[in-house]
């Protein structure tokens, strides 16, 4: 899990993976259709694409000619959860500073 | 009150967290920096924890957390004080005892807002899979919950 979660780290830490990726979840689309916005050559989509597609995050058709690229949902959501754990542990020790320096704050003004 | 906690992954080897806090920052400071203050909110993922706590806050001063739930399961932390500039800047090294090894450098700063206190916490791991490692040491409390919207998760991403 931990290494497959790595392995979808590295595909999320580029730019123009995340747009290619951002690009997907509107629809499939062809090696052409993704290269278009890029000033970078076929070749490097192409490259982007394999790291995508390693890491689970796309998932590209047979047809030898086209092979449109389509996103898998499956591991972002493993990200999104494993930030939303992170997220939500820090979210509840947070809470409890909260109401300790309320606590502290209101223990200075009785004492004044 | 406060505003909604952010957290971000801006580099592979990053955690940067934001919250804003309704109290002035020398409190807020002052709450990370002493154990009286830090066995109050620092612990408690479970109810009836208990945290003992060790801390000479100072560079080059050493601490150790020590959190044991009501089930008897025990999760020590360490590190190093790197840096103190008080009220604005503490600098830490972070160091689960279950995972011994794989230390994390911790920057919080906190900068004042209108009489409340924004902390932001950037945590540099050194892999990838350190970092990633990090939701396993001792988080398991919080109970996970996907988004369903890609879009939301694109956003805290790029």
């Amino acid at each position: 899990m931990e290494d497959q979660l790595s392995g979808i780290f590295a595909a999320l830490a580029d730019p123009t993976r995340r747009a290619i990726l951002a690009r997907l979840a509107d629809g499939e689309a062809t090696v052409n259709e993704l290269a278009a916005p890029f000033p970078i050559s076929l070749q490097a989509v192409s490259r982007h694409l394999k790291v995508l597609e390693r890491a689970g995050l796309i998932v590209r058709g047979k047809d030898a000619q086209w092979r449109p690229c389509r996103l898998d949902g499956t591991p972002l959501r493993q990200v999104a959860e494993w930030t939303e754990r992170y997220r939500q542990f820090w979210d509840e020790r947070y809470a409890r500073l909260d109401d300790y320096l309320k606590d502290l704050q209101q223990k200075g003004k009785t004492d004044e | 009150m406060s505003e909604k906690l952010t957290v971000t992954l801006p580099s592979d080897l990053e955690i940067v967290m934001t919250r804003v806090f309704d109290a002035p920052r020398a409190l807020v400071f002052e709450a990370h920096s002493r154990c009286e203050h830090l066995t109050q909110w620092f612990a408690g993922g479970s109810p009836g924890s208990t945290m003992d706590c060790e801390l000479d806050f100072r560079p080059g001063g050493r601490y150790r957390y020590v959190e044991t739930t009501d089930d008897g399961s025990v999760h020590a932390f360490r590190g190093e004080i790197r840096e103190v500039v008080a009220p604005e800047r503490i600098v830490q090294t972070f160091e689960y005892e279950g995972m011994p090894g794989h230390i994390s450098v911790e920057t919080l700063e906190f900068t004042e807002e209108g009489g409340k206190t924004r902390l932001t916490t950037t945590a540099v791991f050194t892999s990838r899979e350190d970092r990633d490692g990090m939701v396993s040491s001792g988080m398991e409390e919080g109970a996970g919950r996907a988004y369903d919207k890609l879009e939301a998760l694109l956003r805290t991403l790029v």
